[in-house]
């Protein structure tokens, strides 16, 4: 690896290295002339671009590869979104059930993404999720033991058998924490806190590099590189109610969209049932499915159950159509039919939502949600002792003894990047996406536990196949010197920028417009009307984008990272916006309300969302076909 | 300042309202120094310290530096001083407050300052780094390990450890004594070779360097890590208490470690069939 320090005019001249004596030191304090920052540039194979559950494992497989690597994230390490995961990992092992196998798991995934996903990855993902886990153990994780010493696991929404690996309910601190640790023990280079603003393309329109910035002191970075792969996670921020953290900006797909990336599904966001919604500051934040796995019930105001009222016919036949039926589910899913707190998501979701707009909802606007009233308060600790610690600190309540509150918020991002599912290439050559920024594994909606197995085994293979990339590519990536200059100067624009000026906006101002708009018009229910009126708005908060100007300079300036970040969430949105608008029926996370059906044929297609040049293209495009046998699978039901 | 000993029902007289102003006083600049800047806002029900931060960034400083992820108490990247007591800004609720007092934050003090409340905690990565890697002994014949969950909680709770630092930061051993540094891994490493050392696969011994570059021997039980701890590990009962012992033992006697390891491994082998 070889580093050089260079300022945008510099690169002009033959070679990056002649530069090197001529360093600069970044002026510190008021403003000046930003474009003339000068940066660094890293020589890498691969850039990995994120450190959450699937960064970390393809960064590990790819350094195995033997090739030089670098990861980035936009936090320290051992932080990403993935260290909030509560419920579990979803595998087969079927230490609980032995019944349970990859053909179910295969079958319960592609149900709960009501068929729209890609075939081949749900396939991959369930045959492969129990190696996944259980080499998380060989690295040092530990997770719950059942009697006879296995790992054990735990009942989810949609999952047909007892499935989710889990550590009570910090799996993703477990998960986090052992590839993490495995990655600094292979010795793979970190670059924590530093953030990708653009990817950069060679004259075939191949990666060849990135344009990053360290958020401590502000300054750029260049990675050569000879393939990237993002592992960005998703983009819940843009909505005023979120379980995600401030990391999910959409940043991995919207790099992707401004590479030329096809980009599927984008209309597909999952609104998980159960945020807390009390008090305004923690609303959103996540009450993990376990609770309903683990024993506990929704109810209404007027203390009935009212999930028995919104089973769908798809899922009537294996759901019980009785409290009594549904509470000896817990001790024998052999005799007895799963409850329906358990159904998919965005079922439950929807039927809170009905339930609150109905007037049977909570004080504050959600339902109940009750395990004190049948499970003991040593039981609930033991399962349950970070939601138990959440809600006594931030809420003042004692799980054990009351009903929590709860109502739906805004979760996980289905759509992304499209890949090929071996090698997770998207179609940008040299570019691979695994994780949440990729999209099609998870169809229209997310079975819980379906996305820590999905980093492990997505992120395996898409670090190995961009490490294969890297061993064959031809010669040394040139990224276009011009370009760096352009994305430089782009960047450093809100900094130029007089802040107290009359037509000034505020990073923070434009960001909470952007969160009502989402939240208010393109929500968990949509329609045409608002859907357009979102894309009208979207377009003035673009026009405004222009006119940011930030206080301060540019070391550690939260207000300037997120001017930047502002960027992707309007690109994404907008994205997400299209795709709501064209998919004319409700499916999984989708709701219209003014198409309220699902529609066979639209069943059958993805939404293909491209940039071209400043516009976006959106194509329906067929999805591909699932061969017979695996056909097969939903015909023989019971 | 003990945090362990809260009571429910202190928790519970959080839900009081609270109403009209507060004022936070935020310890500003950078390596070169800085001073206490006061922020005077509106009071809303039920807000942590780090909304109404929050608050001061998008309303009168948008450039007030500082690291958050989860607001949730998951990730650990909140940790300030709040009225001089080490403590996540994310989890710590305005009501905990008497009113009209200003509240008080400064970055932790043990690290750098990098800009206003964020610090270079880069000291605990390169720890880590000398920190051997998980070595698992032979699987069972049937391709799995076995373990009882009796002898895995002690180490569970090692591994709730949401790497915040505060432990590190209110060690004395490093909190005053920046040429302790070089010789000493901190608390929330101690947990960490606590977590290896019990844990019933690992077959790699770390004693030797826990005591000859890791620098047990210099913490002497104050506690001070463990009541800070927003995860409530116990640091020292738990973790460096029986670690010094191992240490003391192995000294001794190099068999004693082995020893223990295979005593223990019958153990487990006895619960788990
Ligand atoms: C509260 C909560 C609980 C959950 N519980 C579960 C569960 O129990 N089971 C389950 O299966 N799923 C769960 N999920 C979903 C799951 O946690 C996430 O989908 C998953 O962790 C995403 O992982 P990732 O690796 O794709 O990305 P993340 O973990 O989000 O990591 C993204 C990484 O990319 C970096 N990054 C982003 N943009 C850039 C950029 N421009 N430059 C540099 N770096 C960048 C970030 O800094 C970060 O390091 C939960 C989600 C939430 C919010
Ligand atoms: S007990 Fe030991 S490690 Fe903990 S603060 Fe005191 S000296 Fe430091
Ligand atoms: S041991 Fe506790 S105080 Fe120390 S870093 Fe871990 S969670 Fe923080
Ligand atoms: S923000 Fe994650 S612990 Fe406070």
């Amino acid at each position: 690896m070889t580093d050089t320090t260079s300022t945008p005019e510099h690169l002009t001249s033959p070679t990056l290295e002649e530069s090197a004596a001529t360093e600069q030191k970044p002026a510190k304090g008021p403003k000046m002339s930003h474009t003339d920052l000068p940066f660094v540039t890293h020589n890498f194979d691969v850039l990995v671009i994120g450190a959450g559950g699937a960064g970390l494992r393809a960064a590990i497989e790819a350094k195995l590869q033997g090739v030089s690597i670098a990861l980035l994230s936009k936090s320290l390490l051992g932080k990403a979104h993935t260290v909030m995961a509560e419920g579990g990992i979803a595998a087969s092992l079927g230490n609980v059930s032995d019944q349970d196998n990859w053909q179910v798991h295969f079958r319960d995934t592609m149900r709960g993404g009501k068929m729209l996903n890609n075939w081949k990855m749900a396939q991959l993902h369930a045959q492969e999720a129990p190696d996944r886990v259980l080499e998380l153990e060989e690295w040092g994780a530990l997770f719950d033991r059942t009697a006879d010493g296995r790992i054990l696991q735990r009942d989810f929404g949609g999952h047909r058998y007892a499935r989710l690996a889990h550590v009570g309910d910090r799996t993703g601190l477990e998960m986090i924490r052992t590839l993490q640790q495995k990655a600094v023990s292979l010795g793979i280079e970190v670059f924590a806190e530093t953030i990708v603003v653009k990817l950069l393309l060679d004259s075939n329109r191949a990666i060849c590099g990135a344009v990053a910035y360290e958020r401590s002191v502000g300054d750029f970075i260049v990675f050569t590189a000879k393939s990237i792969l993002l592992a960005t996670g998703g983009i819940g921020r843009s909505w005023q109610i979120t379980s995600n953290s401030w990391e999910s900006t959409g940043g991995g797909h919207a790099l992707a969209l401004w590479a030329g990336a096809d980009m599927i599904d984008m209309e597909c966001v999952q609104f998980h049932p159960t945020g807390m919604v009390w008090p305004p500051s923690v609303r959103g934040l996540l009450v993990t499915e376990g609770v309903r796995g683990d024993g506990g019930i929704l109810k209404n105001s007027l203390g009935k159950r009212f999930m028995f009222d919104y089973i769908p016919p798809m899922f009537a036949s294996e759901t019980a159509d009785s409290e009594e039926e549904a509470d000896r589910w817990y001790t024998d899913h052999a005799k007895a039919r799963r409850t329906p707190d358990l159904l998919p998501r965005d079922e439950v979701a929807r039927a809170i939502n009905t339930e609150v707009k109905s007037g049977r909802g909570s004080p504050h606007g959600g339902v109940f949600l009750d395990i004190a009233s049948r499970r003991s308060p040593e039981y609930i600790k033991r399962r349950l002792p970070s939601m138990y610690h959440q809600f006594k600190e931030l809420a003042g309540v004692d799980i054990t003894k009351d009903p929590m509150e709860v109502g739906p918020t805004c979760h996980y991002m289905m759509g992304g990047v499209r890949v090929d599912a071996d090698t997770a290439a998207s179609s940008v050559p040299g570019l691979y996406a695994a994780g949440e920024v990729a999209g099609g594994m998870h169809g229209a909606n997310r079975l819980g536990g379906n996305s820590l197995s999905d980093l492990v085994v997505f992120g395996r293979r898409a670090g190995l196949h961009a490490a294969e990339y890297a061993k064959s590519y031809q010669g040394d990536p040139k990224p276009d010197p011009g370009e760096i200059a352009k994305a430089i100067a782009e960047c450093t624009k809100p900094l130029s920028k007089d802040h107290t000026a009359e037509n000034a906006e505020n990073p923070y101002k434009l960001q909470d417009d952007l969160r009502k708009t989402m939240q208010s018009l393109v929500g968990i229910i949509r329609t045409e009307h608002e859907l357009t009126q979102a894309l009208e708005e979207i377009e003035k908060l673009k026009e405004r984008l222009d006119n940011i100007a930030v206080q301060g300079d540019k070391r550690y300036n939260p207000g300037w990272h997120l001017a930047l970040d502002l960027r992707s969430m309007l690109a994404v949105c907008q994205c997400v916006t299209l795709g709501a608008l064209n998919r004319k029926e409700s499916r999984g996370g989708h709701t219209r309300d003014d198409y309220p059906t699902l529609d066979d044929e639209l069943g059958k297609i993805n939404f293909v969302i491209r940039q071209k040049g400043t516009e976006l293209e959106i194509t329906p495009e067929p999805k591909p076909q699932m061969p017979p046998e695996l056909q097969k699978l939903f015909e023989e039901q019971h | 300042m003990n945090q362990n000993d809260r009571q429910p029902a202190e928790t519970q007289d959080k839900n009081g309202p609270a109403t009209g102003k507060v004022t936070l006083r935020i310890w500003r600049g950078d390596e070169n120094g800085g001073e206490f800047k006061d922020y005077t806002l509106d009071a809303q029900e039920g807000e942590v310290v780090l909304d109404v931060v929050h608050r001061v960034q998008s309303e009168h400083a948008g450039d007030l530096s500082v690291r958050w992820n989860c607001k949730a108490g998951k990730c650990g990247s909140c940790s300030a001083e709040i009225n001089g007591v080490p403590k996540l800004m994310c989890m710590t609720r305005m009501s905990d407050f008497s009113s009209g007092e200003p509240i008080t934050i400064t970055p932790m003090r043990t690290f750098p300052i990098i800009r206003d409340l964020v610090t270079d905690v880069s000291f605990n990565y390169e720890i880590a780094k000398k920190v051997p890697p998980f070595t698992p002994g032979p699987k069972e014949p049937d391709g799995t390990y076995r373990m009882a969950q009796r002898d895995i909680d002690r180490i569970q709770e090692f591994h709730k450890c949401i790497e915040c630092f505060l432990c590190q930061n209110v060690c004395h051993v490093i909190r005053d004594h920046e040429e302790n540094k070089a010789n000493y891994a901190g608390p929330r490493f101690f947990v960490r070779f606590a977590a290896l050392e019990m844990h019933p696969l690992n077959t790699n011994n770390s004693l030797g360097l826990l005591k000859e570059e890791m620098g047990i021997g210099y913490c002497n039980i104050t506690k001070c890590c463990t009541e800070v701890c927003p995860e409530q590990i116990h640091i020292t009962d738990n973790a460096i208490i029986p670690l010094k012992e191992r240490v003391v033992t192995a000294n001794y006697d190099p068999l004693a470690w082995l020893v223990t390891k295979i005593r223990r491994k019958t153990g487990r082998n006895t619960s788990s069939t």
